[in-house]
Order: structure tokens, then sequence, then C-alpha cells
């Protein structure tokens, strides 16, 4: 049987690596996007972890949220990305420095 | 009609306003875009109307304790619609000027203002998400409107990548906190907090992804790395917007969170926004000194201005809040006119973003001149304009608190920061302009900012009006 801290620690694991992925990629944008959409399923894992283990149903509710705003956002990244991409026809981290100070 | 859909009616309205303005602005091809301004206008005016009716005598909660109707959402939401109001209009000028008019700015500005609202409102962790995600989305596309401007599309990419990395920790924080005390409800989690029966230092845990989320989102140091670049790289119009009404949206956040929530905890909440506001104050104020891009440096100054709207939440008091929620009002008001000056000063294909453009303004327009003066006195904290007056309150509320030295730290880094704001008043009154172009703009943008301006000096000249309200916003 799985119990509450297993699923939990996994959750966290996953959670630190799309931290990690954010801030130690130097290379691609799309990477930052997947990172993102990384982060909000450990947070989903979470919550479908405790909505099981304490028998409440707000959780998984609260997932559904989640999945739907995730995919809104990962709309707005995309484009954003797109009209970044037609102008400095990159899109690696390191050519996002125009503005320093 | 339903009562619970008699709460929330200046929502509705809203949204369905919204809608109909995006509808307007598909079917509509006025390259002035004059009739969805218009009813965009008219939407925010019909939500501020219905929000006084509204107006509650006691907390009213409804739609499964997801929604809260009191008195403090009531006066946010009002001003929320009031200054985004102002802000259109300061906004449909630039547009106007700059040749980049779009209708998409007026509808994603309502949806912006409808999250707003909603984050007000909210009374559980659900309503609070859902409410900040719209307000973001919202403002991630706006920011990237201009797709014709690298800057822009490159602040927006940056906004969006740590909105969202904020908006993740922000979520973990929810979940810990929803997986100890088993609830959603801002009410239920502070009586099971308060009970005692949770482990202290997981409910510690979840509460700092909480805080850093929020702080993300407010722009406090160390988590203030998007602040300059958005600020500077966003059309002069979106950042308008960014620094006003969200602000006060931010605010109601923290005390939806931290004081409805998660109030037991007190003492470890203040200890974390101490560090918080000392980091914020002395980064923004410090850095702020080296720049010579205006929009960057009230980008800076809004990071050392959120370091004081902590200061209030670390009174830990009704009184504190309540100042608190006059500083971030008062900041609203004058970060409105600083952008608001930065419209008025440019001109087509001219962006007045440099802090040598206001040099000699004086000779210019000394009518405006002594506004950006009002603007700026206010913003270092000079008596007795009105940011003197915040200040003041929330300085008050830390050293009744017992916390004299953080008191002191603020006082010694709002005379550091008092250097660039008294700069610019020096660029105006007693450098020479480089050029001697007449200010064109229309009369109505002249008027209102003239008005801002000067509710600026008269609230500082009485100030007890907008406390009483603040205090009674925060009473019970």
């Amino acid at each position: 049987m799985i119990t509450l801290p297993e699923v939990l620690s996994l959750a966290a694991l996953i959670f630190c690596i799309s931290v990690a992925g954010i801030f130690i990629n130097r290379k691609n944008v799309l990477i930052l996007l997947m990172c993102i959409e990384l982060m909000l399923l450990s947070v989903n894992m979470n919550f479908i972890a405790f909505s099981h283990f304490l028998g409440d149903v707000h959780g998984q509710v609260f997932v559904f949220f989640i999945l739907t705003v995730a995919a809104a956002e990962a709309a707005i990244g995309l484009a954003i990305l797109i009209v970044l991409f037609r102008k400095k026809n990159s899109i690696n981290v390191d050519d996002l420095r125009s503005m320093k100070g | 009609m339903n009562a619970e859909l008699i709460i929330a009616l200046p929502e509705i309205t809203l949204v369905v306003l919204a809608c109909m303005v995006l509808i307007i602005e598909a079917f509509n091809n006025d390259p002035q875009h004059t009739l969805t301004y218009w009813t965009a206008q008219a939407s925010l005016l019909i939500t501020l109307v219905l929000v006084f009716i509204n107006c509650p005598g006691e907390a009213t909660i409804v739609f499964n304790g997801g929604f809260i109707s009191d008195a403090m959402s009531s006066i946010l939401k009002a001003f929320m619609c009031g200054i985004s109001f102002i802000v259109f209009l300061y906004s449909y000028e630039y547009l106007k000027e700059h040749q980049s008019l779009k209708g998409e700015y007026f509808v994603l500005g309502l949806f912006a203002v409808l999250g707003m609202m909603i984050m007000a409102s909210a009374a559980s962790l659900l309503s609070v998400y859902l409410g900040l995600e719209l307000l973001s989305l919202s403002l991630y596309a706006m920011v990237a409107m201009q797709r014709d401007s690298e800057s822009a599309s490159e602040a927006a990419m940056k906004y969006f990548i740590l909105g969202a990395l904020a908006s993740g920790m922000l979520l973990y924080g929810i979940s810990m906190i929803y997986g100890l005390t088993g609830h959603l409800q801002l009410a239920e989690i502070a009586q099971a907090v308060a009970s005692d029966s949770i482990n202290r230092s997981f409910l510690v845990f979840g509460m700092i992804f909480l805080i850093i989320g929020m702080a993300f989102k407010l722009g406090a140091a160390p988590f203030h790395m998007w602040v300059p670049d958005v600020y500077q790289g966003a059309p002069t119009c979106v950042t308008l917007f960014i620094s006003t009404a969200p602000k006060l949206a931010a605010f109601a956040m923290g005390i939806r969170l931290l004081v409805d929530g998660l109030l037991p905890l007190v003492s470890d909440w203040q200890s974390i926004l101490m560090v918080l506001a000392v980091l914020s104050m002395g980064v923004g104020n410090v850095i702020a000194i080296a720049q010579t891009n205006i929009k960057r440096m009230l980008a800076y100054s809004t990071i050392a201005h959120v370091g004081f709207l902590f200061l209030g939440f670390i009174a830990g008091t009704e009184a504190g809040f309540s100042g608190s929620m006059f500083y971030i009002i008062s900041y609203a008001l004058m970060s409105m006119g600083a952008f608001g000056m930065i419209i008025l000063l440019g001109r087509n294909g001219f962006e007045a973003e440099m802090l040598d453009d206001f040099k000699g303004l004086s000779e210019r327009s000394p009518w405006f001149a002594f506004v950006m003066l009002c603007i700026m006195f206010s913003m270092a904290g000079v008596p007795p304009f009105l940011g003197f007056w915040s200040k003041w309150f929330v300085l008050k509320e830390v050293v009744s608190s017992g916390y004299v030295s953080l008191a002191a730290i603020a006082v010694v880094f709002s005379i550091i920061g008092a250097y660039y704001y008294l700069r610019i008043v020096k660029l105006m009154y007693f450098d020479k302009a480089e050029s001697m172009t007449a200010i064109k703009s229309s009369k109505q943008m002249r008027m209102v900012l003239s008005v801002n301006g000067m509710a600026i000096l008269l609230l500082g000249l009485a100030p007890n009006a907008l406390m009483a309200l603040c205090i009674a916003a925060l009473a019970g």
C-alpha cells in the first residue's frame, strides 16, 4: 500500500526538479515552459494525494481548476514565445538580456 | 433573484459587460476604437455604481464559502474600478498618440479588473488562485501586446516565466495548507490552525511557499527580478496599469491569506515579512539611485514601497493593516500620476522615459512641473503630501507594536530614497530644457492629470477621511 508521505515525497521531488530546471536551464525557453508545466503537475499530485487520504473531494476539484488554468497559461506562454521568436529569431534564454541596470 | 447572485452582482455584471466589449471589438472596424473605449469605461462605471449599491453592512460569505463580501472588499473594489477608469483614460491617450491603438487593451484590462475584484472577495484558497490567475494571464498578454517591440516581448516572456513560477510556488503552499488543515475556506483554515492539533512546522513550511508566491506577485526583494524589466520593457500604458490597481489586489490577497487565513501563525509570518521588508526597502531605494530610465527608476521605487507596505502587516494589528491599506491606495494614486506624466510628455515615436526628458520642464509647462513636483514630493514622503501620511500611519503602528529598530531602518531608507525623487524636481526646476517642444495632449488628459496631482496634495492636507475609510474596512 502506498502511504501519504511516499506520494508527497515524489511530488516534492518533481517540484524540486522543475524549480532546478527553471534556474539551471540557460538554453531554451521551451524547456522553461515544460518546467512550469511539471511544477503544476507536481502540485496536482499533492492535491490528489491529500484529497485521497483525507477523504475530501475539494482537493480533486482544485486539480481540475489547475489543469484548466495550466492550459490557458500554456497558450499564452507559447503565444508570447512566438512573438519573441519573430523579433529575435532565437529562443535562447541568454538572448533575453537587452535590459540591464 | 437568488440572494447569492446579488452579493456577487458587480462581478457578474463586469464579466457580462467585458464579454460584450469583446464582441463589440471583434465586429467593429473603427480605427479609433471609440465604441470599444467608451463601452469599456461605461462597464467600469456601472460596476463601480453596483459596488456602491451592494456595499454590505456586514461580512457575508456565499457560494459554498468561496466568495466574501465585506467592507474591505467593497472599498477596494471601488478604488480598483475608479483607478482603472483613469488608467484607461490615460492609456487611450497614449495608444492614440503612438498609433498602436488596439481594442484588446481594454478587453484584457476589464478581465484583469475582474480578476482583481475576485481576489478582493476571495474567501477560499481556490478563489484566491483563480482571481490571481485571471489577473496575471491578462497582464502577460497586455505586456506582449505591442508585437513590433523587442523589449516588450522580452519583458512579457520574463514576466510570464517568473509569474508562472510564482503561481507554482503559491499553489504548492496552498496544497500543503489544504493537506494539513483539510479545508480550502480561509475561515475554516483559521479555526483549524488555531486549534493547535496540527504540526506547526509543516504549516510554516506551507506558509513560506504562500509568502514566496505573494512576494513574487507584489515584487518584494529578493523576488523582484521581473519588476524593473517589465516596467521598462512594457508599453507605458501597460506599466501604468500594472503599477496601480493590481497592487490593491495584491494587498487584498495578503490580507485574505495572512490575516483571514493564517492569523494564528502571526509570529511566524511577521519574522519572514520583516526580512522581505528590509531587503525590499534597501534594494529598491539604493538601486533606484543608479537608474537613468525613469520607468526603471519607478520600478525600483515600487519595490521600496512594497517594503513599506509590509511594515503595516508586521505591526500585526488591525490599525497596522489599515495603515497598509492607506499606503497601497495612496501609492496607487501617486504611481498613476507619475506614469501619467510620462504619457503626457511622450509624443508619437518618442517616449519620455529618460530622466533627462524631464529637464527644464518648469519652463515648458510650469503647471505640470508643479504637478510632477507634488507627485515626487509625495513619493519621497515630504509633508504635507499624501505620501508622508501613508508612511506616518504605517511607521506609527510599527513603533507602537514595539519594532522601533525596524521603523528606524525604514526611515533611513526612505531618506536615501528621497534623493532620487528630489533629483527629478531638481532636473525640472534648475536644469535647461533640451528641447522646447510644446506639450501636446488632449484637454481631458490635462484635466484628469491635474486632478490626480491635486488629489495627492489635498488628500495630504486632509488625510483623515481616507484613513477613517481604511479603518472601517478592516474593523471587526
